[in-house]
C-alpha cells in the first residue's frame, strides 16, 4: 500500500504540488492522471523518495520514506520516467545488477531473472546488450529490473511513454497480472485511454493540486460525462474555473 | 561494504566493454608520453652528437697568403674548399646555402702578420641560422686557438714568459653528474606519468556520473535501497582501477622505449629499470584515489558527456601547474612540500629517477597529503549524491 500524505513540494517560487493525499491499495491499479507539468512526476519522486517533500509524507506499506528509507525501497519497485539502462550490458546483467543491489542472493536472482524472462517474454534477447534495443524490450528489461525483488508495491512514471500498441498490451497484461497476484501498483499518464482501460480508481491532479481521487465510474457520475475523457476534461476545466 | 563491491564490479566490466573508451585509457593515453618522449630526445642526441662527429665545413679564399693558417686549420679536421671570392660574392654563397661559412683571407694580410701588426681575416656567416652560427662559432674558435699559439711563439722568441700574458686561468667545473643531466632532459616525463594515470579513469569517470545522468539511468539507481556513498565509493574504485593499469603500462612503455634511447652516447645515464618502475608505482599510488575523486567530484556537477568531458580536459592540467612552478623556480625536495600533490610525485620521481636516497618521511607525508585530500573529495561526492539536485 502506498499512501501520500499532505505531500508539498516547491522548486524556488513554483509550487510543484500542493497538499496532495491519496491512497493506492493492496491488489489495486491506481492511476495517477494529469496534463504534462502537473505535477506528477514530482509527486512519484517523493514516493519513491529520491526527492523529499517540503512538508507532508508518503509511506509504503506503513513505512515512512524519508524516515526509513531504506526500508520502504526495499517493499518498492520503480520504474522511473527515463528507463535508462546500461547499454553495454546485456538485459540479464542490468536485471542482476539491480538484483544485487537490492540485496538478493546469487542463487535468488538467477532464479528470478528466469522466472521473469518467461513472464515477460524476453527469452529472444536476455543475453543481448542493451545498446540496440526497440523500445518495447527496453521497457521489459527497466521492468524487470524494477521487479526483480519481488516488490509488494510499483510505481511505474508514465510507461507507455513511445511504446507501440502491442507492446502496449503486453504491459497491459503484465500489470493485470501483478495486480491479480495482489500487489500495489500506482502509475502515472497524460493518456485518458489508458486509465480508464486498466485503472480501478483514478487520482487526477492539476496545477499541482489534487482535482479527484475515486473509482472512473464515480468520476464520472458525478460530472455526468459519458466517458472518462470528458470527465477529465471538465475536473481541469473546474480547476481552471478556481484560479 | 556489499553494494560498493557491486557497484565496483559493475562499472569496472561496463568500461571494459567499451572499446573506444578502453583504447583511448589504456593504449593512448599511456603510451602516448613514451613514445613522443623517446622520439623526442632521440631525435635530441642525435642532432648534438651528429654535430660534434662532423668535420667543419669550411670555404677559404686567399690559403696561399696563409699557409700557416691553412695548414693549422687543416691538422684541426677542418674539410677545407679553396675557392676564390670577393666579399660580395662570399655573403652571396653564404646566402644561398652555398657555402656553410666562408673564411676570407685578404691581400694585406701577409705583410700585416709579418710585421707583427694584428692580420685580418673575415668569417662570412649568417647568424640567423642556428646551424650556421654554430658552424661559425666553431671557426672562431679555431682560428682564436691559432691566434693564441702564435701569439705564445712571438713572446718566446722575444724572451718573455708567455704566462704573463694570461694572468687568469679559466677553469670550468660543472657539477652535472651524468644522471643529473639525464634528469634535466627527463624532467617532464613526470608530467606524462601523471597524465597518463588521470587518462585511465577519464572515461570511466565521466561515464559513471554525467553518463549515467544522461541516459536516464539514475533515477532508477538512485531509488534503490543503497547509500550514496556506497555507489559513490565503487565507482571511485572502478576509476582507480583503470587509473593503476595505465598508470603501469605506461611506466612500463617508459621502461622499455628508454632501453632505445641512445642516452649513453651523451655520456648520461638513467636508471630506469623494472625496479625503480615499480618504486615510481608505489609513489604514485597515492595519487591514484585522488585523481579518481576529483575527476568524480567535478564530473557529479555536470548533466551530459559533453560538459563533463570539457571540465575535466582542465582538471588534466592540474597536475602541470605545480610542476611547471618547479621547474620554474627550481624547486629541491623539501618536506614541506610533500603536502602539495603532484608536485610532491614530481619531486619524489625525479629523485627516484636520479638515483638519490629519498626519506621514507617525505614518501609518507606525500601519500598522506593526497590520500586525505582523496577522502575529503570522496566525502564531498557522496555528501553532493544525497542531494536531490543531482536528479533536477
Amino acid at each position: 500500500m502506498i499512501e501520500a500524505r499532505a505531500l508539498h513540494k516547491r522548486f524556488g517560487n513554483i509550487a510543484a504540488v500542493k497538499d496532495v493525499s491519496f491512497t493506492s491499495r493492496d491488489g489495486e491499479i491506481t492511476g495517477l492522471l494529469g496534463a504534462n507539468g502537473a505535477g506528477k512526476s514530482t509527486c512519484l519522486r517523493m514516493i519513491y523518495g529520491v526527492i523529499a517533500p517540503d512538508s507532508g509524507h508518503a509511506s509504503i506499506d506503513g513505512v515512512d520514506v524519508h524516515g526509513e528509507t531504506s526500508i520502504a525501497r526495499a517493499r518498492l519497485g520503480v520504474l522511473p520516467h527515463a528507463t535508462g539502462l546500461y547499454g553495454n550490458l546485456t538485459a540479464r546483467e542490468n536485471i542482476r545488477y539491480f538484483g544485487a543491489l537490492q540485496g538478493l542472493d546469487q542463487g535468488r536472482i538467477t532464479s528470478r531473472c528466469d522466472e521473469l524472462s518467461r513472464s515477460l517474454e524476453m527469452q529472444g534477447f536476455m543475453d543481448r546488450r542493451v545498446k540496440g534495443f526497440s523500445q518495447g524490450q527496453r521497457i521489459k528489461v527497466a521492468l524487470a529490473r524494477a521487479l526483480v525483488h519481488e516488490p509488494q508495491n510499483l510505481v511505474l512514471d508514465e510507461p507507455t511513454n513511445g511504446l507501440d500498441v502491442m507492446a502496449i498490451r503486453n504491459l497491459r497484461e503484465m500489470l493485470q497480472r501483478l495486480r491479480g497476484q495482489g500487489r500495489c501498483i500506482l502509475f502515472s499518464s497524460h493518456v485518458m485511454q489508458e486509465v480508464a482501460a486498466l485503472c480501478d480508481r483514478v487520482v487526477i491532479i492539476g496545477g499541482g493540486q489534487l482535482l479527484a481521487d475515486d473509482t472512473p465510474e464515480a468520476i464520472r457520475e458525478r460530472t455526468g460525462s459519458a466517458s472518462l475523457e470528458l470527465a477529465f476534461l471538465q475536473v481541469l476545466g473546474h480547476n481552471a474555473d478556481v484560479h | 561494504m556489499r553494494a560498493l563491491w557491486i557497484v565496483f564490479t559493475k562499472e569496472f566490466v561496463e568500461n571494459l566493454r567499451d572499446r573506444r573508451t578502453l583504447i583511448s585509457a589504456l593504449l593512448f593515453g599511456p603510451l602516448f608520453g613514451p613514445l613522443l618522449f623517446g622520439a623526442m630526445v632521440t631525435r635530441m642526441l642525435n642532432q648534438n652528437t651528429f654535430e660534434a662527429d662532423q668535420p667543419l665545413q669550411l670555404t677559404i679564399s686567399g690559403s696561399e697568403l696563409a699557409p700557416g693558417l691553412t695548414q693549422f686549420l687543416k691538422s684541426h679536421d677542418v674539410a677545407l674548399k679553396v675557392a676564390a671570392m670577393t666579399e660580395a660574392s662570399a655573403k652571396a654563397a653564404v646566402r644561398s646555402g652555398q657555402a656553410p661559412v666562408v673564411l676570407i683571407v685578404p691581400q694585406e694580410y701577409p705583410e700585416r702578420f709579418t710585421a707583427g701588426s694584428p692580420a685580418p681575416v673575415l668569417v662570412v656567416a649568417d647568424s640567423a641560422d642556428s646551424q650556421q652560427r654554430k658552424n661559425a662559432d666553431r671557426a672562431r674558435a679555431l682560428l682564436a686557438n691559432y691566434s693564441g699559439a702564435i701569439a705564445q711563439q712571438r713572446l718566446q722568441v722575444r724572451g718573455i714568459n708567455p704566462l704573463l700574458a694570461m694572468p687568469v686561468a679559466v677553469n670550468d667545473v660543472d657539477v652535472a653528474t651524468p644522471t643529473g643531466r639525464a634528469v634535466a632532459i627527463l624532467g617532464f616525463m613526470t608530467y606524462f606519468v601523471l597524465f597518463a594515470l588521470l587518462m585511465g579513469g577519464l572515461y570511466l569517470a565521466i561515464d559513471s556520473t554525467a553518463g549515467e545522468r544522461e541516459r536516464g539511468s539514475l533515477e532508477a539507481l538512485l531509488s534503490l535501497p543503497v547509500r550514496r556513498s556506497a555507489l559513490v565509493g565503487g565507482k571511485i574504485l572502478a576509476t582507480c582501477a583503470y587509473m593503476c593499469l595505465s598508470l603501469a603500462i605506461s611506466l612500463s612503455a617508459f621502461v622499455v622505449v628508454f632501453r632505445f634511447v641512445p642516452l649513453e652516447r651523451l655520456g648520461m645515464s638513467t636508471n630506469l629499470g623494472p625496479l625503480t618502475a615499480l618504486t615510481l608505482f608505489a609513489v604514485c599510488l597515492p595519487f591514484v584515489p585522488l585523481g579518481a575523486a576529483l575527476m568524480t567530484f567535478v564530473a557529479s556537477f555536470t548533466r551530459t558527456y559533453r560538459e563533463a568531458q570539457t571540465y575535466l580536459t582542465s582538471v588534466l592540467l592540474i597536475p602541470t601547474l605545480p610542476i611547471a612552478f618547479a621547474s620554474i623556480y627550481s624547486l629541491k625536495t623539501k618536506s614541506s612540500l610533500m603536502l602539495i600533490p603532484s608536485l610532491s610525485q614530481h619531486l619524489l620521481m625525479t629523485s627516484i629517477l636520479k638515483a638519490e636516497p629519498i626519506s621514507g618521511l617525505d614518501v609518507l607525508v606525500s601519500a598522506g597529503a593526497s590520500l586525505g585530500l582523496a577522502l575529503v573529495l570522496a566525502v564531498l561526492t557522496a555528501r553532493h549524491w544525497r542531494r536531490e539536485t543531482m536528479l533536477l
